[in-house]
């Protein structure tokens, strides 16, 4: 009776806990497809409120797209805990054992996998509501999308897990998240303004460059921390 | 637990050689505490006062920025001392996941983190206000400005999620990892911000400086640092008190009569 | 490991807030040997049992599960220790098999999808593999939970109210499942109100009243 000797590593763990997740987001499509309605219904919201000037909604549309991701992640994040909670699974994967911190790559991966795939619909939606071509080219945009989708998602997690079991969780979460949120929001937007307006004077390294400072900040923090957080 | 403070005592036993004279010189540090605590405002408020003289008599105009320029001598030290707290707030929530987590330990986080908010608050009200006259506008994207206001917000988020969450103990290990998390916050949103505003002229510090300006900033930077040492002495103490009515002694009450293991 | 206790707690304690949960428990149980707990909703039996199994610390007071110990070697006492609560773990949307194939797999099982599938089996559940479990009654969680904590092998099977929500087959099988459990050598801690059952399975007995050890 002792204990199975082909135990998973940390990486493997991190990749079987992503693989469940992304199992139980493909299983629950539903709920993504409202994930994605919202994020489209706030970006429409947004050109609406600014008025029908093209020109302005053009230049707005880099931080718009970002804050309509940003919007829909405290949904998707919630959602990724209250999964984990109904049950108490996240308990019953603690116990297994494994290991909190790989539990935290692989559910935080899962997060910025849901968000790039919201981003991805609402690129296109973008270019044609607020009439912008990514002069910077697509693969530019894609880079852009994929650190802010991973930026939000690492102290999302963490965020998610800390209110998940709090009574006011869907006002603690935007509440404790949003404000930490603004350097990626601003870099983000900033980088996505110039690869759909044309970066004329180089700037997009240095907004990337902030991008992969908050990514590698947000990371290790988690991976450092969410043992504290979900360890009773 | 027991056996590690006892250990220390033992250690100070033999240094002060004997029961009696460590008895002593704890009654003493006691004492010495005690004053200390009475001291810190008794001191801080009166020289706060004459601070205020000094500010606003005394030192002559700013060259350039004229007589709104006092307000520096309150919003600075105001400043500091906001990231004095913050700083003690970051130590004790290292210190709390780090080492034995310690309901002193968070108190003394608790502590921090809202003396920090009170001074916050205080410098960036003095900045808006001296920005007006200033530069016509009562909030305008200066980079410290807005990262100092974003850090407040930060700070104001993790004490609203302490009030939801009633366990002491989990209380204390979440805000630890939400002081953490803020100062690598701050951090962060100070250089983001830094960088969003490349583009635009901003108004900065005095260029010249002259003796009276250094000695009304740096009486008026004491002033403010006893009375925030106070404040968060003061806060510590009613954390402690709160502290005590939730949290139940460390070590359970003994067992009455032997009960009934098969 | 080999001749160490099962369980060797002395002054086991754990508070929540001004409350103690859990008050100066001492027990001693040897490897094989089966312990009913008893006691009444809120008498510390839950607590005790997720102490045990290393979900929460200890307030004070010291354990070792086979010779570890229960504060600096969490991680070793969970590999050991299996706990079937009234949470039970399962994931909503994923089917009954998923539901032990990703444990199966976090655990490095050999052949997780055989495994998974000879214990659907076992419990009864071998119909309903690919069914989701949301549309499972709470007797059919409680099965597909019993599952999941045999996929581990425990050494220390913990068991917090098994046979809440099962009909009288269901009891009998979980029953059946204890005897089996208890025949490989596994030690049994059993927390239950049925104390007829109970009593007919295990040989010892600790009554828990306001978190102290008590007499029945």
């Amino acid at each position: 009776m002792s204990p199975s000797h082909a135990r998973p590593g940390f990486w493997l763990s991190a990749l079987l806990v992503l693989q469940k997740d992304l199992l139980i987001e493909w299983r629950s499509r539903a709920r993504l497809n409202a994930l994605v309605f919202f994020a489209l219904s706030t970006l429409l919201l947004f050109s609406f409120a600014l008025g029908a000037d093209t020109r302005i909604l053009g230049r707005s549309a880099g931080g718009y797209l970002w804050l309509a991701i940003m919007f829909a992640s405290v949904l998707a994040l919630g959602e990724s805990f209250r999964v984990e909670n109904e049950n108490g699974a996240l308990d019953g994967l603690r116990l297994l054992p494994v290991d909190p911190r790989a539990i935290f790559v692989g559910k935080a991966t899962g997060n910025a996998a849901l968000l790039m795939v919201v981003a991805v619909v609402l690129v296109p939606v973008t270019l044609a509501v607020y009439d912008v071509r990514p002069l910077e080219g697509l693969p530019r945009l894609g880079g852009v999308l994929a650190l802010g989708c991973l930026g939000i998602s690492a102290p999302g997690t963490m965020y998610a897990a800390i209110t998940s079991r709090s009574r006011a969780k869907d006002v603690l979460l935007p509440l404790l998240l949003f404000p930490i949120l603004i350097p990626a929001l601003i870099a983000c937007s900033k980088a996505a303004t110039l690869v759909l307006h044309g970066d004329a004077m180089q700037e997009l390294r240095s907004w990337t460059g902030l991008l992969l400072g908050f990514n590698a900040a947000y990371w290790s923090l988690g991976i450092l921390l969410f043992p504290s957080i979900i360890e009773d | 637990m027991g056996t590690e403070t006892g250990n220390a005592r033992k250690f100070f036993e033999e240094l002060f050689q004997g029961r009696e004279n460590l008895e002593k010189v704890l009654k003493l540090l006691r004492q010495l505490l005690k004053a200390l605590r009475i001291a810190l405002p008794v001191i801080g408020f009166p020289m706060l006062a004459f601070g205020g003289w000094l500010a606003l008599a005394w030192v002559p105009a700013e060259r350039d920025m004229g007589a709104p320029s006092r307000i520096m001598y309150a919003h600075v030290p105001a400043v500091w001392m906001m990231f004095l707290c913050c700083v003690l707030n970051f130590g004790a929530s290292i210190w709390y996941l780090a080492g034995k987590p310690s309901l002193k330990v968070d108190a003394m986080a608790e502590a921090g983190a809202e003396v920090c908010l009170v001074f916050g608050v205080i410098g960036v009200l003095l900045g808006s206000i001296w920005a007006r006259p200033t530069w016509g506008v009562y909030w305008n994207w200066d980079p410290r400005l807005t990262s100092v206001t974003v850090m407040l917000v930060t700070y104001a988020a993790m004490m609203a999620a302490r009030r939801f969450e009633e366990d002491p103990d989990r209380r204390a290990r979440v805000s630890a990892v939400l002081g953490i998390l803020a100062a690598a916050s701050a951090v962060l949103v100070w250089f983001s911000v830094k960088w969003f505003n490349s583009l635009h002229q901003v108004q900065s510090s005095p260029k010249t400086t002259y003796p009276e300006l250094v000695v009304t900033l740096r009486w008026n930077s004491f002033a403010f640092l006893f009375i925030a040492a106070w404040f968060v002495w003061e806060r510590y103490e009613l954390a402690l008190k709160a502290r005590a009515g939730e949290v139940a002694p460390p070590e359970p009450p003994p067992a009455p009569a032997e009960g009934g293991v098969a | 490991m080999s001749t160490a206790p099962a369980i060797d707690a002395v002054d086991l304690s754990r508070r929540y807030g001004m409350r103690w949960a859990l008050a100066r428990i001492s027990l001693r149980l040897d490897q094989g040997q089966s312990l009913l707990l008893t006691g009444h909703n809120g008498s510390g039996k839950t607590t005790l049992l997720r102490v045990l199994a290393g979900a929460v610390p200890a307030s004070t007071g010291r354990a070792s599960i086979f010779g570890l110990d229960l504060a600096k070697q969490r991680f070793e006492v969970r590999q050991r220790v299996g706990l079937l609560t009234h949470a039970n773990a399962l994931y909503e949307d994923l089917s009954a098999q998923e539901n032990l194939l990703v444990p199966a797999r976090l655990l490095g099982v050999p052949q997780p999808s055989a495994r998974a599938a000879a214990l659907l089996a076992k419990v009864g559940l071998e119909g309903r593999a690919k069914d989701s479990v949301r549309q499972f009654s709470a007797g059919m969680r409680k099965r597909l939970s019993i599952a999941r904590l045999l996929l581990k092998n425990p050494a220390l099977a913990l068991f917090d109210e098994p046979f809440g929500e099962l009909d009288p087959g269901g009891i009998e099988q979980m029953e059946s499942v204890i005897r089996e459990l208890q025949q490989a050598g596994t030690t049994v801690v059993l927390a239950t109100h049925l104390i007829e059952q109970g009593q007919s399975l295990c040989s010892r007995r600790l009554h828990l009243s306001g978190g102290r050890a008590a007499q029945a």
